[in-house]
């Protein structure tokens, strides 16, 4: 559980990259040349002198973090959404209670949340469909309410907050796995205003 | 055995308008009968209904549907020995009711024929006629007459299998009981920030799952829906606004409720049994409870007070007490508490997971609801007079959210079992004669009518 954990959050760490270096290319604004940080970068570098290709490698813009928010800024609510800057968190079977890994991804939304303090956030909580329809409403509430309730300790105002259990309706993966099971049984961050 | 003095030899009248029954009883020519038509000893009596008597040329494909319905209908209790229709290839076809050939259908074992004739009487309207004979005595013991639409023929025969039941039985057939359920059939994603996300609408279907209807137009998640006693409105949970609330769909008018005026997120609404008051769940204090508010939403009584989940209500036959699912022991199980919030008491012991406890209807004093078996779902039944439990499905496929007929003798469930699908199904209160009633996409959280 704790491995799947990790390399969820690790996963969630690459696509996060990969939006920032996506979003900072459909600007291409002319800024001082900064080598990405990429993590396989630095041991190919000494080896071998920097050849052309290299050089258009280089002049990709630099993902600076005004950059960064114009962009979002820019974005419709529902593009906002489909390129999230939230991750969602994750729970045990059968468990509304935010674990370390949890937590943390929580936190780093609060964070996100604090940088645009006009938007308005759902946090809806899933369910995996081994429990039972109606139950899993009340669970997914749970789900909701315990994030919901540690966003607001981490300083968010609580008005701008709303929490929405969708039970087992709305499965991210709709597979019949642990894997499947693993992704449903979360807490998903759905910007409603801003 | 009952026996009765009852007239008959003229047609017993009785009208059907616009769907609904009216039946005037008038009696001729007093004779001695025996109504009651039995078996052999020991046996269920034996039905045969071959197809109705087109009396006109356009009529010809209702008398075959009267036919082919009543036999369903009538089989569907299982009161009946229904004699298989493609057996009566044989009997020769009786134009009158004095052609009926007698010795042919006793013959075939049959110790009940039906002898129907539908005739269209103008462009929209028909008129059926039926006469239930006792193959022994030769005397027609049920004979009735109906005029009305011809835009479902089905009906007719459901009234026709009610009123049987009724006379022969004393039983309340569920032959013009509907269904309802949550389905995503037409493949709609919901418009906004989140892809990917199917519209669930409400739908209607006759019990037998024929004149599948949708009731909810507004392409959101709507899902379990509930019937009024007086099975012309339909409660439900939406999410329309973004968050679930309760919704009443008046469905002959075409009208809509929302009782709980917009007081926190509303979900799972149940009817009490005299139509007068809706149990539901809501996290209005803080986290899901149970609370009871007049059918406008007025007069709202807190029932549960506990930081554990409860959810799930189901009344009781009296309206007295609701049993539901609350996690206070760490896992979801079944309570019953009084509507009034006193004498909690907890039901299933030996499951790890219970939910969706649904009251049979008097005179069965019992609970079903879906338990954990494995990595699905099965279906037991709670008996409160004894307190043990039986299961009546075993592991095809997950079994969930029962509910019964309201004679008690059927409940309605979602399966997996017949593909990768959720699907919605009837069974027996033991647990034979299962029936598929929804086939396209998915169909979830069934409610039976009265």
């Amino acid at each position: 559980m704790v491995q799947l954990n990790m390399n969820r959050v690790a996963m969630a760490l690459l696509i996060a990259l990969a939006v920032v270096v996506v979003a900072c290319g459909k600007k291409a604004p002319v800024t001082q040349p900064t080598a990405p940080p990429a993590a396989t970068a630095p041991p190919a570098r000494p080896a071998t002198p920097p050849p052309p290709p290299q050089r258009v490698e280089e002049s990709l813009p630099v993902p600076e973090q005004p950059l960064r928010e114009d962009t979002i800024g820019n974005k419709s609510l529902d593009d906002v959404n489909r390129a999230s800057p939230f991750t969602p968190s994750f729970f045990a079977l059968d468990s509304a209670e935010l674990d370390n890994a949890g937590r943390a991804i929580v936190a780093a939304n609060a964070e996100i949340m604090k940088k645009y303090p006009t938007w308005v956030v759902t946090v809806e909580g899933h369910c995996d469909e081994r429990g039972t329809a109606e139950y899993n409403l009340a669970l997914g509430e749970r789900r909701a309410v315990a994030v919901k309730t540690y966003l607001i300790a981490l300083g968010v105002a609580p008005d701008r907050l709303r929490a929405v259990s969708y039970g087992k309706e709305f499965p991210f993966d709709a597979g019949h796995t642990d894997t499947a099971w693993s992704m449903n049984r979360r807490a998903h961050f759905v910007i409603t205003s801003r | 055995m009952k026996r009765f003095a009852f007239g008959v030899g003229g047609w017993v009248l009785g009208i059907v308008l616009a769907g609904l029954s009216a039946a005037a009883l008038t009696a001729q020519q007093p004779s001695e009968i025996q109504l009651v038509i039995s078996g052999e000893p020991g046996t269920p009596p034996r039905y045969a209904v071959p197809d109705f008597i087109a009396l006109t040329p356009d009529s010809a494909d209702m008398a075959k549907t009267l036919g082919r319905v009543l036999w369903d209908d009538l089989n569907f209790e299982r009161e009946f020995y229904m004699v298989p229709r493609d057996t009566y290839a044989t009997i020769p076809l009786a134009r009158t009711p004095e052609d009926v050939p007698f010795a042919a259908w006793r013959e075939l074992g049959a110790d009940a024929v039906v002898f129907g004739t539908v005739q269209k009487t103008d462009a929209n309207t028909v008129r059926v006629q039926i006469r239930l004979f006792n193959v022994r005595s030769r005397q027609s013991v049920f004979a009735k007459e109906y005029t009305g639409s011809s835009a479902n023929p089905r009906l007719y025969a459901h009234t026709m299998s009610d009123e049987i039941h009724q006379q022969q039985r004393a039983l309340r057939g569920v032959a013009r009981t509907k269904l309802t359920f949550s389905s995503d059939r037409n493949r709609e994603k919901i418009a906004g920030p989140v892809d990917n996300r199917d519209v669930k609408e409400i739908y209607i279907a006759d019990y037998d799952g024929e004149n599948q209807r949708r009731v909810t137009t507004n392409r959101q998640l709507n899902i379990m829906p509930v019937w009024s006693p007086d099975a012309r409105s339909i409660a439900y949970t939406s999410y329309r606004r973004g968050y679930p609330d309760i919704f009443i769909a008046l469905i002959y008018q075409g009208l809509q409720e929302t009782p709980t005026n917009g007081v926190g997120q509303n979900w799972l609404p149940v009817f009490s049994p005299d139509g007068t008051r809706i149990c539901f769940t809501s996290n209005r204090d803080g986290n899901p409870e149970l609370y009871v508010m007049d059918r406008d939403g007025s007069g709202v009584r807190r029932v549960t007070n506990n930081p554990a989940i409860d959810t799930t209500p189901t009344w009781s036959p009296n309206g007295t007490q609701i049993a539901f699912t609350s996690d206070r022991p760490g896992q979801p199980q079944i309570y019953i508490v009084g509507a009034d919030g006193l004498n909690l008491r907890r039901i299933t012991t030996m499951d790890s997971y219970a939910d969706r406890p649904t009251w049979a209807p008097a005179p069965f004093n019992e609970i079903a609801y879906a338990a954990r078996t494995g990595p699905g779902f099965d279906i037991k039944v709670f008996d409160l007079a004894s307190g043990t439990t039986r299961q009546i499905t075993f592991g095809e496929g997950s079994n969930e959210s029962p509910a019964f007929s309201p004679n008690g003798r059927h409940l309605v469930f979602t399966s997996t079992r017949a593909n990768d699908r959720v699907q919605v199904f009837t069974m027996g209160r033991d647990g034979r004669n299962v029936k598929q009633i929804t086939r396209d996409a998915n169909n979830y959280t069934p409610g039976w009518s009265n």
